[in-house]
């Protein structure tokens, strides 16, 4: 008799601490945030002392040009970043399907830039932007080209963050895809062989639509995961110079700990989060329409 | 692949191939060399090649821990030998403390499926893609103003646990499906209570997942800046704070800094290179397999 009730507990039993912990650090902070998003809230103040103001957050947000710079820069970060690593990502994936020696090893050196911790990424290429002493003016000058201002000039320090993100999630998109390929179906890539289709044919016919499921998830993904990045920039540039590498999070840590507006920080964070939320959305609901389709497919080959 | 014939290539292949390799190790490469330089050699304009490696920089940034005093030193600063033990200390409890709760609730959403699996997990993606940027505000209000732990190391641990419990969950949850029930019914006919079952059946087979699940969790402890920065104070400041906060310094020495950044980052490499099949596995697991 006891027995079958603790069966019966034991789902609980299993779940409850991991549930406790979401609830308290995480569930109920994200509640927090958004409740303190209609707050004029300074950290001195307990929560309970700071004035209700109703949406004024929001509105003051959105009739700042500050914030609506950042919010430009972080999505046109976004999406270039996202662009330029799909496109190398996925093509050098498609370079590198062979059968050759030393792949295992090329994979392993490829995810060190995404194991080292991003304030490291950001020290070691501020340290090759420096502006003197960095591999990449010395280079130049070495070579009698003018020094280049990498992050000294905004245009410049928008391209070089570009460039230290490219470098850090490339293989990140590459290892997923290279993945896909290697999963694909024999069959398909031999009957086309057969076919008589060309080494192109091949990749914008058969390989790129098969592989598509994947790489819609992976863009999704690494979009998600662009409008995180934070340490990098706030190593390399810390925003500046001006405005013009200031993406949302760390307008967000400035906003909070700088000028100490803790509600507006948090109105700023629920809009983060309302963004990443319609992305997370689309994916899992893609992600069910992919697993009913293969579901259906099968069905039919089965009555087939 | 488990033949073991190679195509052969043709040279311009092999010449990219190595061209990929020095992009994406040259940077580490650089910060290696970089932390084994003088600061004379640093700032000397001559080829940055040929240089004298010295240790001096580490012997700088650990001198807490040494048994002898480096000459070179006149004060010893033992800001980072501190940041160094705080790290490892957050690192190793909040992993282990996520990974036993994570795959306990793992296993009871797998198994007892007392709740429909797909809002499961839709809710732990959604968590998955909270950034630290947004739990800034409310944990450091939370932290120091209602639960009084802001500035201790379990202040820290906490928001990790919290943080990383999501993606252990959802990965776990694909390893342990694969567990074929058989076992753990047998193991039921023996005798063995639900707790045996999941420590003595299920845990053994679903190590790779852990071994997975482990290195990512102790990597976004070990990297973590904002969260550790808005929370630690004077003695629980963990690696990265230290680092970001001497960089803000106008006169910034690179060789010490660089020796930092080399030990910060040593951790993940050795990971890399001594599981990096488990480290793809992880990565791939929720995009290749759906």
């Amino acid at each position: 008799m006891s027995t079958a009730r603790a069966n019966r507990m034991t789902p609980y039993l299993f779940l409850a601490p991991a549930g406790i912990v979401l609830a308290v650090a995480l569930f109920y902070p994200i509640c927090y945030m958004i409740y303190a998003s209609f707050l004029d809230w300074n950290p001195s103040q307990r929560i309970g002392e700071a004035d209700f103001i109703g949406l004024r957050n929001y509105t003051k947000l959105f009739s700042d040009a500050a914030f609506r710079e950042s919010m430009w820069v972080t999505i046109k970060f976004s999406m270039v970043v996202v662009t330029i690593e799909m496109i190398l990502g996925v093509g050098l994936a498609l370079l590198l399907d062979r059968n050759i020696r030393g792949m295992s090893v090329l994979r392993t050196l490829f995810i060190l830039p995404m194991m080292i911790a991003p304030i490291v990424v950001g020290l070691m290429w501020r340290y090759m932007y420096h502006p003197t002493v960095g591999i990449f003016n010395r280079t130049l000058t070495d070579w009698g080209f003018d020094p280049i201002p990498w992050l000294a000039d905004g245009d410049w320090a928008f391209a070089s963050v570009v460039i230290a993100d490219v470098w850090q999630w490339t293989p990140f998109i590459f290892i997923l895809s290279l993945a896909a390929l290697q999963s694909l179906p024999a069959s398909a890539i031999e009957a086309s062989k057969i076919d008589g289709a060309t080494g192109w044919q091949q990749i914008i016919y058969i390989k790129l639509p098969l592989m598509l499921p994947v790489l819609i998830v992976t863009l999704l993904l690494r979009l998600i995961d662009s409008f995180k990045v934070l340490e990098v920039i706030l190593v390399m540039t810390n925003g500046g110079p001006g405005l013009s590498t200031e993406i949302l999070s760390l307008r967000i840590n400035r906003t909070a700990s700088e000028f100490r507006e803790l509600g507006e920080a948090a109105a700023m964070s629920n809009l983060l989060l309302i963004v990443l939320l319609i992305l997370t959305f689309t994916m899992f609901i893609y992600n069910k329409a992919q697993d009913a389709r293969m579901a259906r497919l099968r069905k039919v080959e089965e009555e087939v | 692949m488990s033949d073991k014939t190679y195509d052969r290539q043709n040279p311009a292949f092999y010449a990219l191939l190595i061209a990929l390799v020095v992009m994406a190790i040259g940077p580490i490469y650089l910060m290696l060399a970089t932390s084994l330089k003088l600061n004379v050699d640093i700032m000397s304009d001559s080829s940055s090649l040929l240089f004298m490696p010295t240790l001096r920089n580490y012997e700088t940034a650990l001198c807490d821990f040494l048994w002898y005093e480096p000459e070179h030193l006149r004060r010893c600063d033992p800001t980072f030998g501190r940041a160094l033990v705080n790290s490892l200390v957050i690192g190793l409890v909040s992993t282990a403390i996520t990974l036993v709760i994570g795959t306990m609730a793992a296993y009871a959403l797998v198994r007892f499926r007392f709740m429909g699996r797909d809002v499961v997990s839709l809710w732990t993606l959604m968590m998955r893609m909270v950034p630290p940027a947004v739990l800034l505000v409310p944990v450091f209000g939370i932290w120091t103003f209602q639960f009084g732990i802001d500035g201790s190391r379990g202040g820290i641990v906490l928001v990790y646990v919290a943080l990383n419990l999501p993606f252990v969950i959802w990965i776990l949850q694909s390893f342990i499906v694969q567990v074929p029930i058989q076992l753990e019914e047998a193991a039921r006919m023996d005798g063995a209570g639900p707790f045996q079952v999941f420590f003595l059946v299920v845990l053994p087979l679903i190590k790779p997942g852990i071994a997975a699940a482990s290195i990512f969790t102790f990597r976004v402890a070990w990297n973590e800046f904002l969260l550790a920065n808005a929370l630690a104070d004077r003695n629980s400041r963990t690696v990265p704070v230290t680092i970001v906060n001497s960089l803000t310094e106008f006169d910034i020495d690179w060789g010490v800094i660089m020796a930092t950044g080399m030990l910060l980052a040593i951790p993940p490499i050795i990971f890399t290179f001594v599981a990096s099949r488990q480290i793809i596995t992880g990565m791939t697991a929720g995009a290749v397999k759906g």
